[in-house]
């Protein structure tokens, strides 16, 4: 396979940055796979960008003289609106991360630099930005329904984490199977301050391009919103908020998100309209999380989402799904349900959050037998140490 | 595997959706309704007595119907939804977006009370 090559503005006003940058990323510049190009401020970033025409990607400092990043943000789509833009901020300044998402950041990384997320960061972005473009190009073209639902496949595979906290005390794993023709579940895995983790699983109604766009949105303003913020409702309703904005075709997401403190194993979680999760006991019994009310996001604003906190006990496990999983149908017509999930826990109690999702997985898949997949499978699940006080 | 039937009680029109909506037939549920509803109903009630899955899309297909009837100030009310549909409905919070009764004629009432 040949590979891409790609050109990546920096902006950034610290000049030690330049030197670093180009030996932290020798290799792929070696390779032939990313290019650079470098600018000091919004101003010279604007320039380079009407001089060199084929840069596909920009990753830019916020605080800067003459133009800051916010304001290059607003301008780039001016003078290419297909370039994909990563902004770099300060730890936790959630007010400029939350602002640059809204003006189409596609993503962020926080200083100090850590040149391995900084590496996955673009390389999730350059991937977003190949199926972007195939999404345009079979928007600009008359193309089949089934090769648009072919790029909305592969623009959701681009956005899904496949790297996972695996810690001493905790672990977590999630996996997506797409169905062929409907699809619209992604699930993300966020740092956050002091350790914690924020846990999303997520689908989107609808199939195709329009779907996969509205599912980027989502997850791009989840990301943004749950950045610096303790409380999961309040991340929830300015996600509804938001969506509610520049939704005018009553596309929504049905969204869990919670947030998961390994200090105390203490999960806090709002539902926006999503199933329910299990939290699972180490014999094996399991039980769904108290429901919290909250509806579907993106369709009616100013809504209030309530909050609940569990306790993850040492050797419990939590398992979050989508409906690919109750709903997935066999030859008789009938559904997997939760009584089959909950003795696929009984019988195993699971050990390791790996183990666990693909053990569902395999459990459905026998299950539906020949069955065509309906609709996408998500399971992410997270697994708390025996050995965890 | 879905079919829409309708019939006329004064003013309002009754909207039957029979059998399993989800993304394999949300446009044609999304046709059936629209040709369903006439001009000058007042009123249009969704009864999904014998509906027996819905789905993502089709949910969406009912919000859009909901928006566009709003818009021309044409009243709607889902009525008698079984217990595995009132389930997802709770879930997924439509309950609160939409109004629900347990029979048509109790939400024709509703409507013209």
């Amino acid at each position: 396979m040949t590979q891409e090559s790609y050109k990546i503005l920096v902006v950034d006003d610290e000049v030690d940055l330049e030197p670093l940058m180009l030996q932290r990323m020798r290799r792929d510049i070696r390779s032939g796979r990313y290019s650079f190009v470098f600018a000091h401020n919004g101003v010279e970033a604007l320039e380079k960008l009407n001089e060199i025409d084929d840069i596909d990607m920009v990753l830019s400092d916020i605080n800067m003289p003459q133009m800051d990043g916010l304001t290059l943000l607003e301008q780039i789509p001016t003078v290419d609106p297909n370039i994909k833009s990563v902004i770099v901020s300060a730890y936790g300044d959630m007010k400029n991360i939350r602002t640059a998402m809204n003006r189409g950041a596609f993503d962020f990384v926080t200083k100090p630099l850590d040149f391995t997320d900084l590496r996955i960061t673009i390389e999730r972005t350059l991937a977003h930005l190949t199926e972007w473009r195939a999404a345009l190009a079979s928007r600009d073209q008359l193309v089949s329904l089934q090769k648009e639902l072919d790029v909305a496949n592969k623009m959701q595979k681009s956005i899904l984490p496949t790297r996972f906290p695996r810690k001493d005390d905790y672990e977590v794993f999630a996996h997506m199977e797409p169905a062929r023709n409907v699809g619209g579940d992604f699930y993300d895995v966020i740092n956050l301050e002091n350790g914690r983790i924020g846990l999303c699983i997520a689908d989107v109604s609808d199939k195709g391009v329009p779907a996969a766009l509205f599912m980027m949105s989502s997850r791009t303003l989840l990301k943004g919103a749950s950045i610096g913020c303790e409380n999961p409702g309040d991340v929830l309703r300015e996600v509804n908020d938001l969506l509610r904005e520049t939704n005018d075709t009553e596309m929504f997401v049905t969204l869990l998100y919670g947030i998961y403190d390994p200090a105390t194993g203490n999960f806090t979680y709002a539902n926006g309209g999503h199933n329910e999760p299990l939290l699972i006991r180490p014999d094996g019994s399991s039980s769904l999380l108290p429901r919290t009310g909250g509806i579907i996001l993106g369709v009616v604003p100013g809504m209030e989402f309530a909050h609940n906190t569990v306790n993850v006990g040492a050797g419990d496990t939590l398992f979050l799904y989508t409906d690919g999983v109750s709903e997935a149908m066999n030859v008789r017509a009938e559904e997997f349900g939760m009584e089959r999930l909950a003795a696929i826990f009984a019988e195993v109690p699971p050990l390791d959050a790996e183990d666990t999702t693909m053990a569902v997985f395999k459990a459905v898949h026998t299950f539906a037998g020949e069955t065509p997949q309906s609709d996408d499978i998500t399971c992410l699940t997270l697994h708390r140490s025996e050995s965890a006080s | 595997m879905m079919e829409v039937t309708s019939e006329r009680r004064g003013d309002a029109v009754i909207v039957n959706t029979e059998g399993r909506v989800d993304g394999s037939n949300a446009s044609d549920f999304q046709d059936a309704m629209e040709a369903a509803i006439g001009e000058d109903d007042a009123a249009v009630i969704l009864n999904l007595a014998q509906l027996d899955y819905i789905s993502s899309a089709g949910l969406r297909i009912i919000l859009l119907s909901a928006k566009n009837l709003r818009q021309r100030d044409v009243q709607f009310a889902i009525c008698s939804l079984s217990p595995s549909v009132h389930e997802l409905f709770i879930i997924s919070g439509f309950d609160q977006i939409i109004a629900i009764h347990s029979s048509a004629d109790t939400a024709l009432a509703a409507l013209n009370g």
